[in-house]
Order: C-alpha cells, then sequence, then structure tokens
C-alpha cells in the first residue's frame, strides 16, 4: 500500500491540555477514511497536522514520503470547519481567490460543482445559507486536484437534504486515486461512503479497520459501534 | 436498472454483500437478463451513494462466482450461461429453504410434521384459488 498519509508517535498539547495522544496511522491513495470522535477528541487537531498548519509536539508526520510541511501543503487540499472566505465577497470572488492560491485549482471541475451543487457565480456569501455555504467550501476544497483531501466536519449543522447532497458531491466528484479524509460525529448518514474508519477518543486513536470488516466482525453497523466505543 | 434501483440497506451487515443479493435476485428475476450490460462502479456508487471501492468488490466477487463477466474496454455484462443463472436460483433456494427449517426446529418441529404444514399449506392455497376463480 503506498503510504499517502504517515503519522508516527504524533502527540499534540495545548498548554496542560493533552490534544493527541501517540497516535500513528498509515492511510493508502484511493480510499474515502471516516475520521470518528466527539466533539475535541482531537479530530481537528489531527486534520491540521496533516495539512501542516500546526507542528506536532513530537513524533513525525509525512505526505507521499515527506516530512509535512511547506512543500506537502502543495499536496494536501483542507476544508477547514470555519470557512476560509470572506463576508464580502461573491461565489466568483472566491473562485478567483482560490485559484490565484493554489496552482493546483481546476476551474472547470470548480464550474461543474458549483452548477450539481446549484450555487450562481454572482451569489453573495453573506446571503448563503448554512448549508450552502457547506456547498461552497466543499466545492473550493475538492477542486484543486490534490492526493490527499482534509474534510472537517463537511456536514456538520446542515439539514438532512443539504447533508444528502454534499454526500453526493463527495462520491461524485471524488477523484479515485485521491483520498479524502472526513471528520464527524454523524455517523448513521455517512457510513456508506466510507472504505475504512478511524476512531479517535480523548487523543487518542482506538481503533482503525475497514468498514466491511467491522460489519463482518461484529455484526454492527459503524453507527453502533461508535456509540459503544464513546459510550460515557 | 439504472433507473429502478432500490435497496434498503442494513448497515449492520457487509454491504457489499447485500448489493450481490440484489444484483442476483434481478437476475433471477429477470429485471436483469443474460447478456445485460451492468452500470458502472461509478454510476451505481452515485446512485446508491455507496463508497465506490464497496461497488467494486462487489463485481469482483461477481465475477468471481462467474455471474458477471468482463468486456474488455466494453464494460460488465450478466453471463449468458443459463446453467449460471439456475445455479444462483438454486442457491437462493437453498438459503430460503435452510432458513424456513432452521426457524420451525426451532418452533419444536419434526421433519414429518414440517412436510405436514407445508402440504396443507398448500391445499389451502389451492382451494383458495379455486374459490376466487
Amino acid at each position: 500500500m503506498e503510504q499517502l498519509l504517515h503519522m508516527d508517535q504524533v502527540n499534540k498539547n495545548y498548554g496542560g491540555k493533552i490534544a493527541l495522544q501517540n497516535v500513528s496511522l498509515t492511510v493508502g491513495s484511493g480510499r474515502i477514511i471516516g475520521l470518528l470522535g466527539t466533539n475535541g477528541s482531537g479530530k481537528s487537531t489531527m486534520m491540521k497536522i496533516a495539512a501542516g498548519l500546526i507542528q506536532p509536539a513530537s513524533g513525525t508526520a509525512e505526505i507521499l514520503g515527506r516530512p509535512v510541511g511547506l512543500e506537502t501543503k502543495a499536496l494536501v487540499s483542507f476544508m477547514p470547519d470555519r470557512p476560509l472566505t470572506e463576508s464580502w465577497m461573491k461565489v466568483k470572488d472566491a473562485l478567483q481567490f482560490y485559484e490565484d492560491f493554489y496552482t493546483d485549482f481546476d476551474p472547470l471541475k470548480a464550474e461543474r460543482m458549483l452548477q450539481f451543487m446549484n450555487l450562481n457565480l454572482g451569489d453573495k456569501i453573506s446571503t448563503l445559507s448554512k448549508g450552502m455555504n457547506e456547498r461552497l467550501q466543499l466545492t473550493l476544497a475538492l477542486s484543486r486536484n490534490a492526493s490527499l483531501y482534509l474534510l472537517d466536519e463537511p456536514i456538520g449543522g446542515v439539514d438532512p437534504v443539504a447533508r444528502g447532497k454534499i454526500l453526493d458531491a463527495i462520491v461524485e466528484f471524488y477523484n479515485e486515486d485521491s483520498s479524502i479524509i472526513i471528520s464527524t460525529h454523524l455517523v448513521r448518514d455517512i457510513e456508506r461512503i466510507f472504505d475504512e474508519v478511524i476512531f479517535i477518543r480523548n487523543g487518542e486513536l482506538v481503533l482503525h479497520d475497514e468498514v466491511e470488516n467491522i460489519r463482518l466482525k461484529h455484526g454492527k453497523s459503524i453507527d453502533d459501534m461508535f456509540k459503544e466505543v464513546f459510550a460515557e | 436498472m439504472c433507473h429502478e434501483v432500490s435497496i434498503e440497506f442494513d448497515n449492520n451487515l457487509p454491504i457489499y454483500l447485500q448489493i450481490m443479493n440484489y444484483i442476483k435476485k434481478q437476475i433471477i428475476t429477470g429485471k436483469l437478463q443474460p447478456g445485460d450490460k451492468i452500470p458502472s462502479v461509478r454510476e451505481l456508487a452515485v446512485e446508491l451513494q455507496i463508497n465506490p471501492n464497496t461497488i467494486q468488490r462487489t463485481f469482483q466477487e461477481l465475477e468471481r462466482e462467474e455471474i458477471v463477466e468482463t468486456r474488455r474496454g466494453l464494460g460488465r455484462y450478466v453471463t449468458s450461461e443459463e446453467s449460471k443463472i439456475m445455479s444462483i436460483k438454486k442457491e437462493m433456494a437453498g438459503d430460503l429453504i435452510q432458513h424456513f427449517i432452521q426457524g420451525m426446529q426451532e418452533l419444536g418441529f419434526k421433519e414429518k410434521d414440517i412436510l405436514t404444514i407445508v402440504s396443507d399449506a398448500f391445499e389451502t392455497d389451492k382451494s383458495n384459488l379455486k374459490e376466487e376463480g
């Protein structure tokens, strides 16, 4: 298996609070991976380390064999849980912003995706509903030709209709040579698009397996497994 | 098939097995005919909102069972061999029967009772049909 993302003994804390504890994992290419955990479990921290936005306190993170840094940022497309776009922008400004910023941005793909998402170039971002804004952020992130896509809570806080549309778009526009890591705590709606899932609890990796293996071994849905692992 | 796909998935069971069974049923009931082209991985993935690798695995398993064949550059087709289709039918019938017998045995019925109950059910069925006709 090609090592698209490899983390070895990664630790991270914010002040005295432990965010990640000895996290080691390997992710191959051509996969859709669920990064599952409750709020505050360390999902966003893990994504930010992979995206090169923050540094681990100890341990290493590599993308395609290269240590995470300036060079790997070109390989990774990160959709943060808070939008990067400014409120004065129109959809077309946001596209232009991404095109200027990222050489791998594919304007034709972006246009096809916008159409699929029922977004218009002239829409003002400040007037978009939360669901429409999520659709825009996803369009921006997936329109780059990256090797690894990191989507932080892409379906958090949107209604089931918008959720369905976002899942459709992920399956429809996903490039099979790349991998997508999607963090969420809404497991039931999304578990059928995963190849594998990573469970992270209190900063520790507690499970990493293929979803069909989990169903076969435990006779359980990923959602039930999630509830069991995270029961308080 | 592409336009009438509807599967109620059970997330507790491997999804690829459920899609395999679905396609087998489509073949047995004639909704998919021998030699029919089946949708591509991407088409089915989008249609069912399922991971493309899961669909890929489904097709690989169906190929291994020689129910589906790949024609290079053209796509995947339902086998034209009637014997294969008969064997799926037998396999699915076998599963149903086994399930039934197990259930009846759990209720405490022995072979002879089960046979009587089944033939009685057929008789009732026939006489109901006569009354209606």
